[in-house]
């Protein structure tokens, strides 16, 4: 008999490289426990609606009605729904070719490609062209689509900010390219120094690396750190010099919980900075209907702009995107209406209004409940969750816990944080799944359970970590930066 | 003609520069020559910029991953394009063409040429993407009551009735037992839930294979010539190797053992490790349903040979004809005593097809039997990279393969738009087939089920030697000419490979049935004046 076909030994080495720690070990180990009946609270992803965020009401209405055509001829049908989401549903209907049921363009349906440049075109104040808009089945097969393009080959290096989001990583890994880190300084708030960026890519081509390509992640994620007006020019400055392509992750841009940065585009800074540099600098910016207030992760919508791209490149982009022939329509939908929302005087206005704040006024207060419940901890600094939806304490270790978690065979972080699921049911993921300097422990959670639930789940950490550090602390010292 | 094997390019700019001197029906255009707002970067991608280093920008057509630039796509190639610039030509000056309407039989998409959803299906997908109409007396008016009931099912599925919230990087677990159920019931043999991954789509669920099992140009996949174009862009997308088994168009597109055996041996003698075999059955663009005992001599070959056997059933529910059925490839091999440990199988469906043809949904499966549990672990950390495929899609999916049953209320209903679908799918493959093989020169073999027409156009020599002025592969000079003389819109056959030296188009039964007549008498027209002007 032939030898099996597929064996580990013959899989594609990217493959194996891979790693994508938000569903590894630590979600996996939870997993388990949820079936053998332990509460867990999953906070190792930012999926709202999974910790009882409620979709908004406005948006499921109009879907509905665009998946169920025939309730618009139904006489009743505004017993249930309101006139302006019939009103809307009738809209996108119209742009389709045959209803939801039917491929769109590959980039997406037309008319919904021109609300997102208009979206962007107010939030920027400089025009966006529908046509280097490109809906894709959530941003990741979005940045997965412009890594493929970009990547040939190992010779080629991205780089990305430590800590990132591992999708990041696991692209690299997948096509073959080599991740270039440059790391945030957790003391200056998880700040970006461009002398940071230069040696990173002075050491990279040194080893023989093209660098082609920055990443980065406004808000921050997991780190949450807003990028200033300053930064994002410099950061473009730096990208101009060393002829890079940009590509700004930018899926919370509505999850901003402090005043003195908002958000701001890289694309508004690029085009506020005038020709030449705003004609030739390549960008590419991603958003996403999984974030922000919205939380509809499911639906798996997002979109990419291009910018300074060159036509031909648009277009093997394009051939590229129509081989999956076209992005899922429900979520065309989601996003058309996450960038045209109801308005003043629409009916459903107040009611999308009251929802949306409600939603944005809580996260920003249980980021604050989880920084300062974190630093509440003698062994715990954490920044400030300027945005994002994630908490990134720093957790100082002691030496006999790192060597009870060397002895386990585990990292250090992943010891902690399994003992930490164990005692808690909280499911985290640990620092080392989004990269972290030498000796410096993290983990990452999110501040998305419910408000009401949050002073207890911040009680039941301190008296885990407590005891914990009772248990392994020797007063010698603590791993620190 | 393309290069199907060891198609990587000696030099990167090279193969661009060919790529683009080349004008064949596979190209995708240039941009459509609609405004930028934005100046993009001038002309040619080479041209430097003034940043300081004078290297290429980055992301130019010489500097990107020339497997991008490799791979094609026809099914929206640039007859599409053509079609469109027609199309928006009409709408702008009624009357400037020779048509009323462009009619796009190039791609199977059914509900974008008038089929209808089936009603049932849509009702269960709107109640659960918006569940907090359940509870209110109004629905029990607008919903059919079982429809109602099987939202509540789903719903009790999803935790916290979350359909906004990621799920399982697989798909809802409860989901995965009514497809596992479902395919148990379809083949008499058990489904382990655990085996499924949903996916947006069958086409995403391809590429997590091929990126699996193509290490590099050394790895080889079998794949039907003719094929339908996802798996040799697939392939180039991942580096491998494109191995042809040639099917045949005399015995209706039949499938020869002695063929793959061939085609294995050649590939390994130039140093190709074969590790999967693609079938598409019912086949795309062909449309033969494979006799069982083919499919049992298929099954034996990937066992003997060690071959990964990749089944794209995605047409499953489209057979025509009385004297064929569906059989899962799953099922011929446990039928035939085999196990996990004899045979890697991975058979992909989709919602796109069938009678339900909801393509806009990207909803899709692949069930993966017969690997260790170690290449599992690879599956699903690759799987919850992009964390999950679309509720909604997977919801569909679950549909599909548990529809409503005898005794249910809306089962008659439901009955009645599924065999109108079918039957009128039937009529349409027949009448199609028949108007193709009365052309002057045409062959066509008889769609046994799928969604397609694979005619052979016998070219004049006046014909081949016009598109070789023209600068394009016959077969996409005729389907051009085609185009703006009927507004019809088919794919060269040159997009899915065929014998060289032949030529086809690929044309879909989809269009409604009223508007079918008059294609067949456009087409007839058109053929005609075609063979008037270029016969020899």
């Amino acid at each position: 008999m032939a030898p099996k076909a597929l064996d580990y030994e013959s899989l594609n080495e990217n493959v194996k490289k891979v790693q994508y720690a938000v569903r590894g070990e630590l979600y996996l180990r939870a997993s388990e426990l949820q079936k053998e009946g332990k509460k867990i609270i999953f906070t190792n992803v930012g999926n709202p609606h999974a910790l009882g965020q409620k979709p908004l009401t406005f948006p499921r209405q109009v879907v509905a009605l665009c998946q169920a055509p025939f309730l618009l001829d139904d006489p009743n049908v505004g017993l249930l729904f309101p006139a302006d989401a019939i009103a809307r549903a009738k809209h996108y209907l119209s742009m389709t070719s045959g209803g939801l049921g039917a491929y769109s363009d590959s980039r997406g349906i037309p008319g919904i490609r021109k609300e997102v440049a208009e979206f962007i075109g107010r939030r920027d104040e400089y025009p966006s062209d529908p046509e280097l808009i490109f809906l894709t089945d959530g941003a990741s097969k979005g940045v997965m689509q412009i890594l493929n393009t970009i990547i040939r080959g190992e010779g080629d290096g991205v780089l990305v900010p430590v800590p990132q989001y591992p999708l990041y990583s696991a692209a690299i890994s997948l096509f073959g390219g080599s991740l270039v880190p440059y790391y945030l300084e957790e003391t200056a708030n998880w700040g970006l120094d461009v002398n940071d960026l230069r040696h990173a890519v002075f050491q990279a081509r040194s080893k023989g690396i093209t660098v082609r390509a920055m990443v980065i992640i406004n808000p921050g994620n997991p780190t949450g750190q807003c990028l200033s007006e300053a930064n994002l020019r410099e950061i473009l400055h730096f990208c101009y010099q060393e002829n890079l392509v940009l590509l700004g992750d930018e899926v919370y841009q509505q999850n901003i919980y402090q005043d003195e940065r908002p958000f701001i585009s890289a694309r508004k800074v690029l085009m506020d900075m005038g020709p030449p540099i705003s004609k030739e600098i390549q960008l590419v910016s991603f958003h996403t209907v999984s974030k922000g207030y919205w939380g509809e992760c499911g639906q798996r919508g997002g979109y990419f702009e291009m910018t300074n791209i060159p036509p031909q490149t648009v277009d093997e982009i394009y051939k590229v995107a129509s081989i999956s022939l076209s992005p899922n329509v429900p979520a065309q939908i989601f996003m058309a209406l996450m960038v045209n929302p109801p308005k003043p005087g629409d009916i459903s206005y107040e009611q999308y209004i009251r929802e949306s704040k409600g939603i944005l006024e809580s996260l920003r207060r249980r980021a604050r409940i989880m920084t300062d419940g974190f630093n509440s901890c003698r062994n715990v600094v954490c920044n400030f969750t300027e945005g994002a939806m994630y908490s990134f304490p720093q957790i100082r270790l002691p030496p006999k816990a790192i060597d009870a978690a060397k002895k386990a065979g585990k990292v250090p972080d992943v010891f902690y944080c399994l003992k930490l699921l164990e005692a808690t049911g909280i499911s985290t993921v640990p620092g080392s799944g989004f990269g972290q300097k030498e000796g410096v422990f993290h983990l990452r959670t999110t501040i998305l359970p419910a408000e009401e639930d949050m002073p207890a789940i911040m009680a039941s950490f301190k008296k885990f970590n407590d005891e914990f550090m009772d248990e392994y602390d020797d007063h010698r010292g603590y791993s620190r930066m | 003609m393309r290069r199907f094997v060891i198609g990587r390019a000696k030099s990167l700019l090279n193969r661009s520069y060919q790529y683009h001197c080349q004008d064949q029906a596979l190209l995708r255009p240039l941009a459509p020559s609609h405004s930028r707002f934005l100046s993009s970067t001038p002309g040619l991608d080479s041209s430097s910029t003034s940043s300081a280093s004078s290297m290429a920008p980055p992301v130019s057509l010489d500097t990107i991953n020339p497997k991008v630039l490799e791979c094609e796509y026809a099914v929206r190639g640039e007859i599409v394009t053509l079609a469109q610039r027609l199309q928006d030509e009409l709408k702008a000056k009624p009357g400037s063409q020779p048509f009323d309407e462009i009619l796009y039989c190039n791609i199977g998409n059914p509900q974008s040429l008038g089929q209808q959803p089936i009603a049932f299906f849509r009702e269960v997908i709107a109640l659960c993407d918006h569940p907090s109409i359940l509870d209110k007396s109004e629905t029990q008016g607008l919903f059919s009551a079982d429809a109602i009931e099987r939202a509540w099912q789903i719903l009790d599925q999803i935790p916290g009735r979350a359909t906004g919230a990621y799920s399982h990087s697989q798909g809802v677990k409860g989901l995965r037992d009514t497809i596992a159920a479902g395919i148990e019931a379809r083949d008499g043999f058990p489904a382990n839930p655990n085996d499924i991954f949903l996916t947006d789509g069958a086409s995403p669920a391809v590429h997590m294979m091929m990126q699996l099992l193509i290490r590099s140009e050394k790895d080889g996949m079998l794949c039907p010539i003719p094929q339908y174009p996802l798996y040799s862009a697939s392939i180039a997308l991942h580096g491998g190797s494109l191995v042809p088994y040639y099917l045949d168009e005399a015995t209706g597109w039949g499938l020869e053992i002695s063929e793959l055996k061939k085609q294995l041996e050649d590939a390994k003698s130039k140093g190709i490790t074969v590790r999967a075999l693609v079938v598409i059955n019912p086949g795309n663009p062909t449309g033969q349903v494979l006799a069982e005992d083919n499919q049992r001599a298929i099954v034996e070959f990937c066992k003997q040979e060690g071959l990964v056997l990749l089944a794209d059933e995605v047409y499953q529910e489209n057979v025509y004809v009385p004297e064929k059925k569906f059989h899962s490839f799953k099922k011929i091999a446990r039928s035939m005593g085999y196990g996990e440990e004899d045979i890697c199988l991975v058979s992909f469906q989709s919602v796109s097809k069938g009678y339900y043809g909801e393509c806009g949904k990207r909803g899709g499966y692949m069930e993966v039997t017969g690997f260790s549990p170690e290449v599992r672990e690879q599956i699903y950390k690759v799987a919850s990279v992009n964390l999950c495929s679309n509720i909604s899609g997977q919801i569909l999916a679950s549909l599909v393969m548990s529809p409503p049953k005898v005794g249910d209320e809306s089962y008659e209903s439901y009955s009645a738009e599924k065999d109108g679908i079918l039957s009128s799918l039937a009529r349409r493959a027949k009448t199609l087939e028949d108007a193709f093989n009365n052309l002057e020169g045409v062959t066509c073999n008889k769609a046994e089920g799928a969604m397609y027409l694979f005619p052979r156009i016998r070219l004049p020599q006046k014909a081949i030697k016009a598109a070789e002025a023209a600068k394009k592969a016959p077969d996409a000079f005729y389907c051009q000419r085609l185009l703006n003389a009927t507004g019809v819109v088919v794919v060269p056959g040159s997009g899915f490979g065929q014998v060289p030296g032949t030529w086809h188009f690929r044309c879909t039964i989809l269009p409604q049935e009223d508007k079918i007549p008059a294609i067949v008498s456009r087409l007839t027209e058109f053929h005609k004046s075609f063979m008037d002007e270029f016969r020899d």
